[in-house]
């Protein structure tokens, strides 16, 4: 048995999970249209490769990376192309976002695969990050940071542990439960690629104690020679434990530093979904164009996981769930504690979409924020160490220096402090606000600063300019004033030779008389 | 409807109204060991002392333009109003607890921007503006009923707290005297042993055989499901009454003729309702665990240092009131360690 840690903080949830948990992984009707955005991860928008008209095959590359941290987009069913331009997509702010339409042809045609299912151990681990690259897949917990960049170790680094997040701490939340459940051995493939890709050590499959047949279905899939480096440990139900660092806090006991990632010591975190996205990546060949979306909540008739295309129609998943639009008071996106509020039901799936929540009047609470009485429960309960009713006072003054002296840049928006606040004050809303302030200020800081160099260097110049042109008058000036002084002496030289010539010719004539 | 509600979206764990509601039942057994031992005092001072809070606080909230309903239904004002009424004696013209509780709901409360904006805590300074203004109607209680035999009935002590007429049968000296505490302070200054003290006046029986002990018993009672509920944390009530154990232990021990047991600073005055009730108000007490520390602490220390050297029988109301000063800088010094930084394996 391994030993875990435990983190500060944290919540008891009521997990809600048997909700979506009673129906296997069902496959999700291809829906007419797909809307496939160009930005689903973190870092740089991808670029569009194919026009309007232009007939796409499942799998083909319709928009490729831009930049370092960036991903590939790939169309996720066959059809055409009808439209490239601005859609309403998930966004916590409610943004527009570009997006390629496709209008399917229900054929579900598929691009030629080329799998790599014997040889990748031959291949060198930068090989396989650009394959898995190269199939667009990014991080499937909810983040969607591109994949290939955390397979890389970098020159130096050895990795010891890549810790393989399955621990689904949110409340509702289940594609990673029911993957596990009916995927083990996939994902243990995909494991197995990425220990490759990052030469690491060991590897810890992650899940929390209330997803016993998960738990189960791992331990059954891994074969004896596997389990020699590859541990399936337990850990408690208690949120937020499946984020990055406090999970690795209570896997390794190592507390990453605020300022550093996990990679800088030799730790790698991975979600369940993404593993399996590697396989499929390697072993068939398959790019990144669906994943598993949990589809839950009281206002639906069938809740369950959906195998989803990415780009299907939000709605289309919840009419199929059985949704009763009566009693829909929200739609979420992400769980109940750090999801947000989906407007706009057209919205497409997205990498990222791990789960649509149909809320319901009575799944949330109703009234307006009351003053912050100082009761100290949120700092009881952030898994940050931070006080949280103290962000809070002076983001709301807008304070944000202070903000910053009590560390707001540590907080991980888990919501904690939210759910207990007995005021119903946003406390979170507080803080993404406050962080957004301080990025505008510092880019407007950079932006003036720019223009102040600018400005500065063109006072610079203008000031040599008139330096040099001064120094350029005086010189010519005395350049003059020397030649003048020159010409008076030579005149003097000249009168006074003059005058002697004249006394000579005088004496001259005098003695001649 | 184009309002984009925000994480989390789950219901309410927790409220406002819930805390101060469950503060306010669980003072219901202290309210009932006052209403045994002392008479219906208590009760005629906790309706006079709620209505005056009420009346203030809509008054304050109307002046200040605030919304009625959320403001008066969250029960904070009750609470003010009941923990005043339990600091009084309970024969008391009517009118100071009211002017006790409007004083703490205007001034100490709403001048300083209403609920969670307070930096004093409103019912202490309502109480301390008494004890500074009438010191004597302050001191002036009756025995318990277990001391003498009787208390005012309910018609009686209305009367006198109406319109300051006992029945004839009574005089007002005859049934005021000082609390323990005050006795033995008085009479420990004149000379005498805490022994001769305790065996000479009727306010002194052997443990839990007077009315003072199952009070203060109650208030400990409450403030145990306080806790197991998580309306307050351990930290102050704890610090508190460690501190003010320590220090009265020592004083007994070195000099047990000058000094009572702890047991009887534990018991006696506002200890318990001070460690449970009073220190523990969210608003005007530290926020963090290592603060709730130094903060109890400090109000027990305060509160001992009173009884044994300083002019007032008891000290819990100035030492709640001096340390709520020094509440923000104990913030500001006792941050807990943030997550990744400073960490042990660094």
């Amino acid at each position: 048995m391994r030993k875990l840690w435990s983190f500060r903080g944290g919540l008891k949830l009521d997990g809600h999970k048997q909700l979506s948990m009673q129906q296997p992984i069902t496959a999700a009707d291809i829906p007419e249209y797909l809307v496939i955005p160009l930005q689903q991860h973190i870092g740089e928008a991808a670029y569009p490769i194919v026009d309007v008209g232009d007939r796409v095959l499942t799998g083909q590359i319709i928009a490729q990376a831009e930049g370092y941290v960036s991903a590939p987009v790939h169309a996720s069913g066959s059809g055409e192309v009808v439209a490239i331009e601005d859609r309403p997509i998930a966004h916590p702010s409610g943004m527009h976002g570009m997006c390629i339409v496709i209008k399917t042809d229900g054929k579900d045609e598929w691009i030629t695969l080329t799998p790599h299912a014997e040889d990748y151990r031959q291949l060198d681990p930068s090989a396989l990050r650009n394959l898995i690259r190269d199939a667009g897949i990014v991080g499937l917990g909810g983040a969607g940071f591109p994949t290939y960049i955390k397979l890389n170790p970098g020159t130096k680094k050895h990795i010891d542990t890549l810790i393989l997040n399955g621990v689904e701490c949110e409340p509702y939340i289940t594609c990673d439960a029911m993957l596990m459940q009916e995927s083990a051995r996939q994902i243990i493939d995909g494991l197995m690629i990425m220990r490759h890709a990052l030469q690491a050590r060991q590897c810890v499959i992650a899940i929390e104690d209330n997803k016993p047949d998960a738990i189960q279905a791992m331990h059954s899939a891994l074969t004896s020679q596997e389990s020699t480096f590859i541990e399936v440990v337990t850990i408690p139900t208690r949120y937020p434990a499946g984020s990055e660092k406090q999970l690795i806090k209570t896997v390794t006991g190592v507390e990453i530093p605020s300022n550093r990632l996990p990679l800088q010591h030799g730790i790698v975190c991975q979600n369940v979904g993404t593993a399996v996205a590697v396989g499929q990546a390697i072993l068939e060949g398959k790019p990144l164009v669906s994943r598993i979306v949990t589809v839950t909540g009281h206002a639906l008739h069938a809740p369950r996981n959906y195998h989803a295309r990415i780009g299907t129609p939000m709605i289309d998943l919840l009419q199929q769930a059985g949704l009763n639009e009566h009693k829909l008071a929200r739609l979420v996106m992400g769980g109940p504690m750090m999801g947000f509020e989906i407007p706009e039901h057209t919205s497409p799936v997205l990498k990222t979409t791990n789960c649509l929540l149909a809320v319901t009047q009575d799944d949330v609470g109703q009234s307006s924020a009351m003053p912050c009485i100082r009761c100290g429960e949120c700092t009881r309960v952030c898994p940050a160490g931070l006080l949280p009713q103290q962000l809070y006072w002076h983001a709301r003054a807008k304070d944000f220096d202070m903000t910053q002296k009590y560390n707001l840049f540590d907080c991980i928006e888990c919501g904690c402090c939210t759910y207990v606040c007995p005021s119903h004050i946003p406390l979170v809303q507080y803080y993404r606000f406050a962080k957004t302030e301080i990025w505008a200020q510092e880019r407007d800081r950079k932006k003036s600063d720019h223009a102040r160099e600018r400005h500065e260097f063109h006072q610079y110049r203008l000031e040599r300019k008139k330096q040099e042109d001064e120094e350029r008058r005086r010189k010519k000036k005395e350049l003059l004033k020397n030649a003048q002084q020159k010409s008076d002496k030579q005149d003097a030289i000249a009168a006074a030779l003059a005058r002697v010539e004249a006394k000579k010719a005088q004496q001259k004539q005098e003695a001649g008389e | 409807m184009t309002q984009i509600h925000t994480s989390p979206h789950t219901p309410f764990s927790n409220s406002v109204s819930r805390m101060m509601t469950l503060v306010i039942l669980t003072l219901i057994p202290a309210m009932l060991a006052y209403i045994w031992f002392f008479g219906w005092g208590i009760l005629i001072n906790s309706l006079i002392c709620i209505v005056t809070a009420y009346l203030t606080e809509a008054w304050m909230l109307r002046l200040r333009k605030r919304p009625l309903w959320p403001f008066l239904s969250d029960g904070s004002a009750l609470i003010t109003a009941l923990l005043i009424a339990f600091a009084l004696p309970p024969i008391i013209a009517w009118w100071i607890p009211a002017l006790a509780t409007a004083f703490a709901i205007i001034i100490a409360k709403h001048l300083y921007g209403g609920l969670g904006y307070n930096p004093f805590n409103p019912a202490m300074v309502g109480y301390a503006m008494l004890l500074i203004v009438f010191p004597k109607q302050m001191t002036a209680w009756i025995p318990a009923a277990t001391e003498n035999g009787f208390t005012l009935n309910f018609v009686e002590n209305l009367h006198y707290n109406l319109f300051a007429e006992l029945p004839a049968d009574k005089t007002y000296d005859m049934i005021t005297q000082a609390t323990p505490l005050d006795m033995l302070d008085i009479q420990v200054a004149l000379g005498k042993t805490v022994a001769e003290v305790e065996a000479g006046f009727i306010q002194f029986s052997p443990y839990f055989g007077d009315g003072w002990d199952w009070i203060s018993l109650m208030f400990l009672f409450g403030g145990l499901i306080l806790i197991y509920k998580r309306v307050i944390t351990w930290h102050i009530p704890v610090a508190m009454l460690t501190s003010i154990a320590v220090l009265s232990g020592l004083a007994w021990i070195i000099n047990a003729d000058a000094n009572p047991d702890p047991l009887f600073h534990l018991l006696g005055g506002a200890s318990m309702i001070g460690a449970f009730y009073i220190a523990t108000d969210p608003v005007t007490a530290s926020t963090t665990p290592l603060g709730r520390l130094i903060y109890g602490a400090g109000i027990g220390i305060i509160t001992y240092i009173i009884r044994a050297w300083g002019g007032y029988p008891d000290g819990v109301a100035f030492g709640v009131l001096i340390m709520n000063m020094a509440v923000p800088t104990i913030d500001y010094y006792t941050q807990p360690r943030v997550f990744g930084q400073g960490g042990a394996n660094d």
